[in-house]
This record gives C-alpha cells, sequence and structure tokens, in this order.
C-alpha cells in the first residue's frame, strides 16, 4: 500500500468510524502511559508504598510466633481489617499512590515539558483525559489488587489449617472479594478527583492534604457532606465491621447504613462527575511552561 | 477576514499573558510556500506559532487553518504538524517510538505507522539511530528527531520554531533542502529563526515581527518597496563606473552613487527604482557604458529587519 493510500484510509476510517478511532487512541494512551507509570525508577516509592504491609507482615511470619488458636484469628481479622486495610490502604496507601500516580498525569507532563505531544496530536482533549485516567486506573488498581491480596495471604497464612478453612471453607475469600471490590473502587475516586485537582492547581500537592484531612474528619460531619468523601462509600463495602468502642473505634463511621449498590453507584457517580469536570478543565489548560 | 479553505488566516488575534502582551492585532493570510517569521527575541513569533496550533488560546480574534481550528483536533492535526523550540522529550523514549506511538494515535495500524516512522526517520536522517534512547541524542539529533516526528504523518502545514537551531552546518543545509522540497510539494511551511541569510534564502514571503506586533509582511521584495524611508540600493557592474555615477546623480530620486573601491562597481541609493532601470536601459542602448550586473543589493530579510526593526531589537 501506498504512502498516499495508508494516509488517505486511515482518514477515510477515522471520518467514519469516530468512536472506533476514539477507542484505539485510548488503548494506545493507556500502552504508554502503563509503561511510563509501572516502569520507571520514579515510580520505586509507589512500590514501596503498596508493599509495606506485606513486608511487615511477612518479616512477621518469618520471626514472630506461629498463630493457632480461632480468638487469634478473629483478632488478626479484625486487625487486618482496621489496620491494615482501612488505616492503612484505604487512608494512607493508595490515597498517597493516588495522589503521586494521577496528578502526575498531566502535571507530571508539565513539569518534564512534555505535554505538548499529546496537545499537537490529533486526540480529543476529552480522549485524553480517560485514556490517561483508565492508564492510571490500571496502574493502582493493579498494584493494590496484588499488594492486598498479598497482605491478605500472609495475615492467614501464619494460622496453618485454621487460616486455610477460614479463607476457603469460611467467609475469608468472601471478604477478600470485598477488600478487592474497595480497592478497585478507592483508586477510581481517588484517581478521579486527583486527576481534577492536578487540572485545577498548579501544585496539587497542599489540596491533596487538604483532601485527606477532609477525608479523616468527614464522619464528624452530617450526612449529606459526608457523602462527599470517597471513604463514605467505602466503609459501607468493607466486609468486617469495627467494633464501635475500644481501639478500632478511631476507624468507624458513625453514618446512616448504605446499601453496597447505593455505595457502588454513589462512588461510580462521582468518579463520572469529577472526571465530566475534568474534561471541562483541560479545555482551558494552555502550554506555558516557562511560568508553570 | 474570512477563514479560506487553502489559507492559514489570523484574524484580529491578540493574546495577552495577565496584563503582559504575547501579540496584538494580528491579521494576515498565508498562501502555500515557506514562510518566515522574523522578529528578535521576545517579538512574539513562538506565540504566534503557539496560537496557530491551539497550545495557547488567543484572548481575541481567530485562527483558521484550511477553515479548520485547534478546537476540531483530529482533523486539524491530521494536517498540521508543529516542531516546537522544547527541547524536551517523554522520559526513556528511543527515538523511533517518539515517532511511531503519535502515528498509532492518528489512528494508523501497526504496519502503516512503522512505514511513515521509518520513511520520516531517513528524510530527518536519523534512521541510524532510531533506536537509541533521545536522552543519549546531540542537540542537533534532537533537533531532528522532532522534524521527523512533525512530518512523519505528512501534514499540509509544516510550523517549524528555530528548526536550525543547534545543528552543524552540515545538517543545516540538509534540513534546508527538506524544507524547500517540501515547501515544493505543495506544503505550507511557516519558520521562526534568526539565521536572516538562510530564511532569506529559502523563504517566499516573511512576516517581521516587533514587540507583539506585525511590523511588515509579504514577499520579501514587496515588502522592501513599502520601506520608503530608506531608498533601494543597487549595485551595479560597468565597464566604466565614472560615467554612471554621473548619470545617475542627475536624476532627482537617486540619492547617492558611490564608486567601489575595484572602480568597476558603483553603489546606487535610489528612492525610485523602476526610474533607474529606465535609466540604465538608456544609457546600455546609447552605447556609453557596458553594463555587467545589476542586483538589488538591500532587498533582503536582513535589510528589511535592519530598516524595520533595527539592530537593537526595537521597532524604529
Amino acid at each position: 500500500m501506498s504512502t498516499q493510500n495508508a494516509l488517505a484510509g486511515a482518514q477515510k476510517w477515522a471520518n467514519e468510524q469516530p468512536w472506533r478511532l476514539y477507542a484505539s487512541q485510548v488503548v494506545v494512551l493507556v500502552r504508554t502511559e502503563v509503561r511510563r507509570n509501572l516502569f520507571s525508577k520514579r515510580r520505586i516509592w509507589i512500590y514501596l508504598l503498596a508493599f509495606v504491609p506485606a513486608i511487615i507482615l511477612l518479616i512477621a511470619n518469618l520471626f514472630g510466633n506461629a498463630e493457632t488458636g480461632a480468638i487469634q484469628l478473629e483478632g488478626h481479622t479484625e486487625a487486618f481489617a482496621g489496620i491494615v486495610f482501612q488505616l492503612y490502604f484505604v487512608r494512607l496507601g493508595i490515597f498517597f499512590a493516588c495522589m503521586g500516580i494521577f496528578t502526575w498525569l498531566f502535571r507530571g507532563e508539565m513539569v518534564q515539558k512534555t505535554l505538548h505531544y499529546q496537545f499537537l496530536s490529533p486526540v480529543r482533549r476529552e480522549v485524553l483525559v480517560v485514556g490517561k485516567f483508565l492508564a492510571g486506573a490500571v496502574t493502582s488498581i493493579a498494584l493494590f489488587e496484588v499488594a492486598v491480596t498479598t497482605s491478605f495471604y500472609l495475615t492467614y497464612s501464619s494460622f496453618g489449617s485454621i487460616g486455610r478453612t477460614y479463607v476457603f471453607n469460611g467467609p475469608g475469600l468472601g471478604q477478600l472479594g470485598a477488600y478487592l471490590l474497595v480497592t478497585l473502587l478507592a483508586c477510581l475516586g481517588y484517581g478521579a478527583v486527583f486527576l481534577a485537582l492536578s487540572l485545577l492547581f498548579k501544585n496539587p500537592i497542599v489540596p491533596g492534604v487538604m483532601l485527606w484531612g477532609w477525608e479523616a474528619i468527614s464522619p464528624i460531619f452530617p450526612s449529606w457532606a459526608q457523602k462527599l468523601s470517597v471513604t463514605f462509600y467505602l466503609k459501607h463495602l468493607c466486609p468486617v465491621a469495627m467494633p464501635v468502642d475500644g481501639p478500632m473505634a478511631i476507624f468507624t463511621v458513625v453514618a446512616e447504613p448504605v446499601a453496597p449498590f447505593l455505595a457502588i453507584g454513589g462512588l461510580l457517580c462521582l468518579t463520572v462527575a469529577v472526571l465530566v469536570l475534568s474534561c471541562f478543565l483541560i479545555h482551558r489548560l494552555e502550554i506555558t511552561y516557562t511560568v508553570d | 477576514m474570512t477563514p479560506d479553505n487553502r489559507q492559514i488566516v489570523f484574524d484580529n488575534v491578540s493574546k495577552f499573558y495577565g496584563e503582559v502582551l504575547g501579540v496584538n492585532k494580528v491579521s494576515f493570510a498565508l498562501e502555500r510556500g515557506i514562510t518566515s517569521l522574523v522578529g528578535p527575541n521576545g517579538s512574539g513569533k513562538t506565540t504566534l506559532m503557539n496560537l496557530l496550533t491551539g497550545l495557547i488560546r488567543p484572548s481575541q480574534g481567530a485562527i483558521y487553518v484550511f477553515g479548520l481550528t485547534p478546537r476540531q483536533p483530529v482533523e486539524f492535526f491530521r494536517q498540521v504538524g508543529y516542531c516546537t523550540q522544547f527541547d524536551s522529550f517523554p522520559p526513556g523514549t528511543n527515538g523511533y517510538d517518539f515517532i511511531y506511538w503519535p502515528l498509532r494515535l492518528h489512528g494508523f495500524g501497526d504496519e502503516q505507522a512503522a512505514k511513515l516512522t521509518n520513511e520520516a526517520l531517513e528524510r530527518a536522517g536519523m534512521a541510524q539511530v532510531a533506536r537509541r534512547k533521545v536522552a543519549g541524542y546531540s542537540k542537533g539529533m534532537r533537533q531532528r528527531i522532532r522534524l521527523a516526528q512533525a512530518i512523519a504523518h505528512h501534514p499540509s502545514v509544516l510550523i517549524l520554531d528555530e528548526p536550525l537551531n543547534g545543528l552543524d552546518p552540515m545538517a543545516r543545509a540538509e534540513s534546508i533542502a527538506l524544507f524547500e522540497a517540501l515547501a515544493k510539494q505543495g506544503m505550507h511551511v511557516i519558520i521562526s529563526s534568526h539565521i536572516l541569510e538562510e530564511v532569506d534564502r529559502i523563504s517566499d514571503r516573511v512576516v517581521l515581527m516587533s514587540s507583539g506586533y506585525v511590523v511588515a509582511e509579504g514577499k520579501i521584495r514587496e515588502v522592501r518597496k513599502e520601506v520608503r524611508e530608506h531608498p533601494m540600493q543597487i549595485l551595479v557592474r560597468c565597464s566604466n563606473a565614472a560615467k554612471l555615477a554621473s548619470a545617475a546623480f542627475e536624476l532627482d530620486h537617486v540619492v547617492e552613487a558611490k564608486i567601489l573601491a575595484d572602480g568597476q562597481s558603483v553603489l546606487v541609493r535610489t528612492r525610485d527604482a523602476e526610474q533607474f532601470s529606465l535609466l540604465l536601459n538608456k544609457i546600455v542602448s546609447s552605447g556609453l557604458v557596458e553594463v555587467d550586473a545589476v542586483a538589488p543589493a538591500d532587498d533582503d530579510v536582513n535589510s528589511i529587519y535592519q530598516y524595520l526593526i533595527g539592530s537593537d531589537g526595537g521597532p524604529i
């Protein structure tokens, strides 16, 4: 096929099937961005952030006493739900990893002075937002699903047969599924918010930290205000209820209960709404590296 | 100014960065061929190019490329290639991927994109080093790989911001030859450059800018004619310089006729080049003086730049 024929063919295809062109552009963007996100030396801290609990649990398993009792298993289940998952993964690990991954998608390109290449390509800016968001989502979800699964495995592996029974013949697998679902939704929700923040602010770190504060204190606000936080929806999907007294009480939200489908739907709606906002914001963005 | 489907049109375009002026009330239309944007640093050349490609938005006015705007990116960037001045690249990329992946965004399949990538690399003289990381390239190689990316999808409009910067003389000559070849194929080539001699050699027309304003625009000779406060300089090589000089002095519009050191050339400064040409014809036909060569001495970009903008870069 001659060059002219190839050019004409691509043009015809794009004109006749714009949605297929957009889809193929999203695939290309995801491929290039995921490679850049996952295989960059600058991203080592995100790997560390994801696997810190697994490393600690591994050390505890190697050097600690093997746990055997059902009572200890119950304590470990609560500790995993409260400390490892809700406190560490949801409030720290996933939050800050998403901050690093999603704010870097556009703002990082501004810092590296490479965003103009994207803006000079035949890609609608909305498609650019969707492509980059999906790339960030794939990166963070892949990383944290593996990290949560590894931590979950290490929590119960020290119990030997009691642990295996709990996981495979008891509620264990169901809980793992719920944790993975919450992880996925957390990555999508936080990711969308951080993507929008990176388009709103030249330095999204400060509003990011403020968001972290909001996520922490939102439970003390009225129910309608709580619905504006990502953790509100995630809490209702966590499989292990935290006791309302004792040290674990700090991870407990006192709010009206929300059905799982509403929590999932609410978070997805929040994600879509923030992405739509990002699509508006991206049209305002100009390449002025010198002032950035 | 209405958008023409064959032209690049700037319609009363202004750009302000807060209170700082980028460009002000720019209106012109560009035809096919090579157009040079000339002006001192900070005159608004890059701003104009960034406005044209949608990297920044005009505060006022509109810009059309063949009736399209950057708000229609799929159609627009199929027509436009922009080699910016930003010397930065996606981290870890190599020369081949730098061209290949943007082509995939155009909707080309793997085979077509690979073919176009190799073709662009060949044209820019980068095929041998395509698999090396861009981070290891010299400045000239980085310049050429950006050029290769800008031409890879066969655009109709090629915009080049200081494309000769960092190139050695050989690469510079090759790049200029490439620009000329692309213009001959019917492409719009818009170049900003500080290297006036080379711009002068290849440009069909020029846009002179100073402090955000377009000082003059058009074909170089036409622009030169418009600069009336500076008489045109014509160099005549002839058999009898003294006789020609005295004949020239009799004309009102001739302000100076200087015999040069070789004794066979006269540099005439005249306010009416056409009348002077008639005089020359008369002298030649009368057999008084034999004329070997006549050449305008200051209808080049450099002279126009000096006359209109001044050596210090400020407007006259």
